[in-house]
């Protein structure tokens, strides 16, 4: 599966492979979080939603919706960091 | 999380390779030497990252090959068209100095603490968790029952073969292979499907816990394989990464 939106080299993937980020930027393991869907109301721990890397950043999705949950966009060690799709973000 | 810090803010540390070991014609092992390192959790990973000459900075995820308390080890399968992978599995050399980040994770962890049985779903370089969860079990003497599937594209394809011929008592290593198989091959053949996971995969009643790790398509076939033959969505973990679908 490919979404155009992020062209075509983005990588599917899941929160585990933005366990590194979420660290740098919460200053805590966020992989076991509780994130919760501003659109749909569903939970489920970060590490399970889905995940789009691309050189630009990451896209996080809903897993039930599809829906974004979270955007990441990283530059020169800075990232800008878009959260309005969570309802929630309980950490572990 | 005991023995681990996961509070804290990561950062990027430059360490030496100590070692480099082939595994497969396409997959190496590369042995770091870090200071200062402060253990990891069997699943864990860590961030690589490069610099180029004009300053572009390449990232990627690698899980850790090797069990607590052991040096930090990464298993890197080389993908053609790959950013990273052909330059950690063609061109580095021992002594060489890379910058690295981690352990990195709490979901995809095995920390040994309980008896419950253990299944591992492996496609391809999916593997490479599973031997520091592998080696962690045989170094803590744990009597948790393992089993591993392990989907491969042949037998010259499955990493760590000569460890997995002999994975200690309580845990057995179940291969399917999908593209090629030798002649005589009295093992599985074709791709991880629900008759397959019906035959390897512990009774849902003996309440056990899995752990998927391979190519996206592959890791969602697996998970909702499991899940339909009475598995917890919560007790199916699951890993994807990026790159060829190489299983």
């Amino acid at each position: 599966m490919t979404d155009m939106l992020y062209g075509p080299d983005a990588s599917v993937l899941d929160g585990n492979a933005i366990g590194g980020l979420l660290r740098e930027i919460f200053g805590m393991e966020m992989t076991t979080a509780e994130a919760t869907c501003a659109t749909c109301g569903s939970t489920g721990q970060v590490a399970e939603t889905v995940v789009y890397l691309s050189a630009l950043g990451a896209v996080m999705r809903c897993r039930t919706c599809t829906s974004i949950l979270a955007v990441v966009v990283s530059r020169h060690e800075m990232n800008c960091v878009d959260l309005s799709g969570l309802a929630g973000l309980q950490a572990p | 999380m005991a023995g681990t810090a996961v509070r804290g803010r990561l950062t990027w540390q430059t360490v030496a390779v100590a070692a480099l070991r082939p595994e497969t014609s396409s997959v190496r092992t590369i042995a770091l030497d870090v200071p200062g390192w402060d253990g990891h959790q069997a699943g864990q990973h860590l961030d690589i990252r490069l610099t180029a000459d004009d300053g572009y900075m390449a990232e990627r995820s690698y899980s850790i090959a090797s069990a607590p308390g052991e040096p930090v080890e990464i298993t890197v399968e080389r993908l053609d068209d790959g950013e990273v992978s052909p330059y950690l599995t063609e061109e580095l050399r021992v002594g060489d100095k890379i910058e690295i980040r981690g352990p990195i994770g709490g979901y995809f962890v095995w920390d040994g603490a309980d008896m419950t049985p253990v299944l591992l779903v492996a496609g391809g370089s999916g593997v490479v968790p599973f031997r520091s969860m592998l080696r962690h079990r045989a170094r803590t003497g744990s009597a948790a029952p393992f089993r591993l599937l392990y989907s491969a594209r042949s037998l010259p394809d499955v990493i760590y073969r000569t460890e997995l011929d002999m994975p200690g008592a309580g845990a057995d290593i179940v291969y399917t292979l999908t593209r090629q198989q030798p002649p005589g091959w009295a093992g599985h053949s074709g791709r991880v499907d629900a008759e397959l996971l019906q035959e390897v995969a512990w009774p849902g009643d003996r309440q056990p816990l899995a752990y998927v790790c391979g190519p996206t398509a592959f890791v969602e076939i697996v998970a909702a394989g499991l899940v339909s033959l009475g598995y917890p969505p919560d007790r199916v973990k699951t890993e994807r990464y990026g790159g060829a679908g190489a299983t």
